[in-house]
């Protein structure tokens, strides 16, 4: 039973969270984009331009809707389906979420209108500055957002209370500059960017293909595939920061992305390959079935230094003293010793025992680095599930190459004034339209699943996050968001494409 | 502000709390508006200008919202948790009415938009009834008192199967909800009247207006007795009991909330009477602070004077209180400072407001705008 409702509760948490995530990404890159539009039309004051910003914000509209209508669903589900989460981290994870709601919603949501409505009701330039505050707004959101969940990722700043049984936040400040929260941040607004361009691009390949709108679509796909190029780089370098947080903060993450067994000094890194299904962890069965290696490169990556080890599966399950490295079962075993001390606490503080008491807390403090683990009941929990985020990883990092390659071959190809007769290249960037969003669901995949067992990593186990309510109701509304969310996923594709075929002038 | 103590950190906290509710209700003439959409329009036309006239303020209305679950999250963690959590139902409910309105103003009008304009409207109408009573419905029940019980270690869980759809068998949370839900329309009317300058809507509002709030008066008459002659849950330390007339007490004892209710209360009528008998288009801003006043004062008779936010109908000792709910010293502090953000926000909001505002909407205006709803 028990097991149910948190399986239950990570799936419909995983819906909802994967359904957001495929417009918020849009969002974050098409305002910028549009908002650069705009600014050329501002400063040029060629009407063509302005047909081309209101063209591409049309098409934000209708993402942006769809994005609220998922968001709110996020916003509350803490509450509703983590509401132990919420208690036990609340004091700390609650602050970025209302400043996200102060600082960027309303922002967002003030100067939308005017972006919208405004055209002719406010200045020329109020109306940009209303299109890049929305922009802004929404990098906003996402900042605040990741903060949130680069805590989850790596926590800092907080304290558990035995008294109110909770952590509480120590030092704000700590937790907002985490710098696991800005390799996310930078990583995840990168990635919002890169999927702005693709969509930029690929549909403006669309129109040349057609042989439609072309003049427009030229000077859409310029802006498209120039700023592809630049923030594809900055995503390439951001995912490598975003792997060095997650080798120094979240080792069982990173042996499960590479699927290293064994580790070791100067590991190479698994460019691709296919996993031995029937691979266990602790036996001797070789690990992949094929692979093609780059040597040394993980060890450079994960940690900026050729001769830094790289702790493998089996080195965190089962230990390796020669490296220093503790083994899960003896983390299990100072783990109950901490949920002992808290409890002897509890129940003296309520026996009025003092002395008891004090006892009982230092002890708590001595291993309260364990606390979490306490509630593990096998030393091989500690891994997160394996193929998944091993697969996830290398197929995010593949396409993030082939999107850098893309957006420079179109670049030259419109250099070499060759583009609209090359109609694979055409092709492939239409094509490369959902590959972005795939790309980014899975970058998603790696982080949380990646972060599993733990809710809080090393702190709180997802299993103990969940509320207390039966299986049954979060069934049933697991089901109606599947029927909904798809429902309206299919009106927003519909709506969009008849929008698009409509073309850039009528817009 | 570092040395302030923890409660008067809490009761701050509650406060802007309430300043929040009452700025959603106060909001929620979108619902309102939504509810009145077919009695108000009888061409299409006149609907796309209800619609537009809507659309300009409906995020803000649903940014309210989310602001309110934001801010209840930070401030009083073990509220959010066990209300969110317990009444699970309830908030999913109400969620889904608010899921649905967020694409209905984008997608209703667009070609090819698969669910038709007919049911992207009836979206709109189950948001702006449905919706708003059971937020109604919900908020009262900070009055009535929820099912749940926390242990020693602040977990809680509700103890029915209902998950808080009992609420609905209550019939002081039932007027509550109503009454929210017939002073959305009342306050659609005087927006309405404010911002459309078509004479046939206008009209029609008014018209309705008259009808909306004799309601709303009814119902807010029944709930204000009720209220008042109920019982409330008064804490000290940690004992937890049941005290008759509690709200009325403190309504009598706390001056402040007794002149910002009547105030309030004062407000609207005057909306009212200047819109009903004089012709006036400047109603919307009288309800406007009344209710926002009405609203602090009625949620303030909670959280202050050792009166719990959230009374336990399974086990009194489980009740939540500002002090037992809240964040830390700490966070609260913290976010004190972050809280001095709000006039800011409230002032630009204002400002694009009145900016966008300028003139009144009409039919042609509405058809000129290329990017209209
Ligand atoms: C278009 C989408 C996209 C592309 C092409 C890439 N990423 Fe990514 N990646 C994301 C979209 C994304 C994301 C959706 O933004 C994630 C999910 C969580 C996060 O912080 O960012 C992410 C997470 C993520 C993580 C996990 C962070 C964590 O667990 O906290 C790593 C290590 C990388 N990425 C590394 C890379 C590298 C080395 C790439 C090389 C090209 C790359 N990503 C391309
Ligand atoms: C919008 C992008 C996001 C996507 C696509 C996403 C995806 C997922 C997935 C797939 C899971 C299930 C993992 C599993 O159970 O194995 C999950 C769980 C979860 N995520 Fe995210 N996530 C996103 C953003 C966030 C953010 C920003 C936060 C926090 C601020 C967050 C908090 C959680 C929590 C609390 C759970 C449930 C507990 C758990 O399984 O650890 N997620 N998410
Ligand atoms: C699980 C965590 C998340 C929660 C609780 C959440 C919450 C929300 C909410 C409540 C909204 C509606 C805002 C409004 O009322 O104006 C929203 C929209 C938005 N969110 Fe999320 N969100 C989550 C994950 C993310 C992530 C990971 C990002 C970005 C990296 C993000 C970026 C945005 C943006 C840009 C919008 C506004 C644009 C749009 O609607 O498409 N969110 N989110």
């Amino acid at each position: 039973m028990e097991d149910y409702i948190v399986d239950w509760s990570r799936a419909q948490f995983a819906l909802t969270a994967l359904y957001h995530w495929i417009f918020v990404p849009l969002t974050l890159g098409l305002t910028f984009i549009v908002a650069i539009m705009e600014t050329i039309y501002v400063k040029t004051g060629k009407e063509e331009w302005k047909s081309i910003t209101k063209f591409w914000m049309t098409l934000l509209g209708i993402n942006f809707a769809i994005g609220l209508a998922t968001g709110i669903i996020m916003e509350f589900e803490f509450g509703t389906n983590w509401s132990n989460y919420s208690w036990i981290v609340g004091d700390i994870f609650g602050a970025p979420l209302a400043i996200e709601g102060l600082m960027a919603f309303f922002m967002e949501s003030t100067f939308f209108a005017v972006m919208f409505f405004g055209w002719g009701k406010v200045s020329k330039k109020m109306h940009l500055l209303s299109t890049w505050l929305v922009a802004i707004g929404s990098n906003l959101s996402a900042l605040w957002i990741l903060v949130a969940n680069g805590w989850m990722q790596h926590p800092t700043g907080m304290k558990f209370n035995l008294d109110t049984a909770r952590f509480e936040m120590s030092n704000f400040f700590d937790v907002i500059f985490n710098p696991t929260a800005y390799s996310k941040f930078l990583h995840t607004v990168g990635s919002g960017y890169v999927m702005g361009s693709l969509f930029v691009v690929g549909i403006s390949a669309w129109f040349l293909l057609k042989g439609r709108d072309t003049l427009l679509a030229k000077k859409s796909i310029v802006v498209g595939a120039t700023f592809g190029l630049i923030t594809s780089i900055f995503l390439i370098l951001t995912g490598d920061e975003s792997a060095h947080q997650v080798a120094l903060h979240q080792p069982t993450k990173l042996a499960s992305m590479e699927a290293i067994y064994d580790g070791q000094k100067r590991e190479s890194l698994i460019a691709i390959g296919e996993l031995n299904p029937d691979k266990e962890i602790g036996d001797k069965k070789d690990d992949f079935l094929w692979k093609i290696e780059i040597p040394y490169a993980l060890s450079i990556l994960g940690y900026h230094k050729i001769d830094a080890f790289v702790a493998g599966i089996d080195d965190l399950v089962y230990g390796n003293p020669k490296m220093g490295i503790e083994s899960a079962s003896s983390k299990i075993k100072k783990g109950k010793i901490a949920i002992e001390a808290l409890k002897t606490y509890k129940q003296a503080k309520k026996d009025n025992d003092m002395p008891k008491a004090k006892e009982a807390l230092a002890k708590f403090r001595t291993y309260e680095k364990y606390f979490g683990y306490g509630y593990l009941k096998n030393p091989k929990d500690i891994i997160p599930p394996i193929a998944i985020s091993f697969y996830s990883f290398h197929i995010m990092v593949g396409l993030g190459t082939w999107f850098l390659v893309l957006f420079g071959l179109v670049l030259w190809f419109i250099k070499k004034d060759k583009l609209e007769t090359s109609k694979t290249l055409l092709y492939l960037a239409i094509f490369s339209i959902p590959l972005g969003y795939l790309a980014g669901e899975l970058g998603w995949v790696v982080a949380e699943v990646g972060r599993q067992p733990w809710a809080i990593f090393e702190m709180l186990p997802t299993g103990m996050a969940t509320s207390q309510i039966s299986t049954t109701s979060v069934q049933i509304t697991f089901w109606l968001f599947v029927l909904i969310f798809t429902a309206l996923l299919i009106s927003e594709i519909k709506i969009m494409l008849t929008q698009i075929k409509n073309g850039i002038k009528e817009a | 502000m570092n040395n302030l103590s923890l409660l008067t950190l809490q009761q701050y906290w509650w406060f802007l709390i309430t300043v929040l509710a009452g700025t959603f209700v106060f909001m929620t003439f979108v619902q309102g508006g939504q509810f009145l959409l077919n009695r108000l329009a009888k061409t299409e036309d006149e609907k796309d200008v209800i619609i537009n006239s809507l659309g300009r303020k409906w995020e803000l209305t649903f940014t309210s919202l989310v602001m309110f679950g934001g801010a209840l999250f930070a401030a009083f963690p073990l509220f959010y948790a066990v209300s969110f959590g317990g009444a699970y139902y309830v908030w999913m409910a109400i969620l889904f009415c608010f899921i649905v309105q967020a694409v209905s103003y984008e997608y209703r009008k667009k070609i090819n938009n698969f669910l038709g304009q007919k049911v992207y409207e009836t979206f709109l109408y189950i948001n702006g009834s449905v919706g708003i009573i059971l937020i109604g419905i919900a908020l009262a029940t900070l009055y009535t008192g929820g099912n749940f019980i926390k242990d020693d270690m602040n977990l809680s869980h509700w103890t029915n199967l209902w998950y808080g759809l009992e609420a609905v068998t209550n019939p002081f949370n039932v007027a509550f909800g109503l009454m929210l839900f017939f002073l959305s329309q009342v306050q659609a009317n005087l927006y309405f009247i404010n911002n459309i300058a078509e004479e046939t809507i206008v009209q029609r509002a008014r018209k309705e207006l008259c009808k909306d709030s004799k309601l709303f008066l009814g119902f807010f008459i029944i709930v204000a007795i009720s209220l008042f002659s109920i019982s409330g849950v008064e804490y000290q330390d940690n004992s937890f009991t049941l005290v008759s007339f509690k709200f009325l007490h403190n309504l009598l004892n706390t001056p402040a909330i007794l002149i910002g209710l009547l105030i309030g209360v004062v407000s609207i009528l005057y909306a009212l009477y200047i819109t009903l008998y004089k012709n006036s288009t400047k109603g919307i801003w009288f309800s406007g602070i009344g209710t926002i006043l009405v609203v602090i004062s009625v949620v303030s008779l909670l959280g202050f004077n050792h009166t719990v936010i959230y009374p336990s109908l399974s086990d009194i000792n489980s009740s939540l209180t500002i002090e037992n709910s809240s964040g830390s010293h700490y966070t609260l502090l913290v976010m004190g400072y972050v809280s001095f953000l709000v006039p800011i926000v409230l002032g630009y909001v204002f400002l694009v407001w009145r900016s966008m505002d300028r003139e009144k909407l009409t039919i042609d205006e509405v058809k000129s705008d290329h990017h209209h709803y």
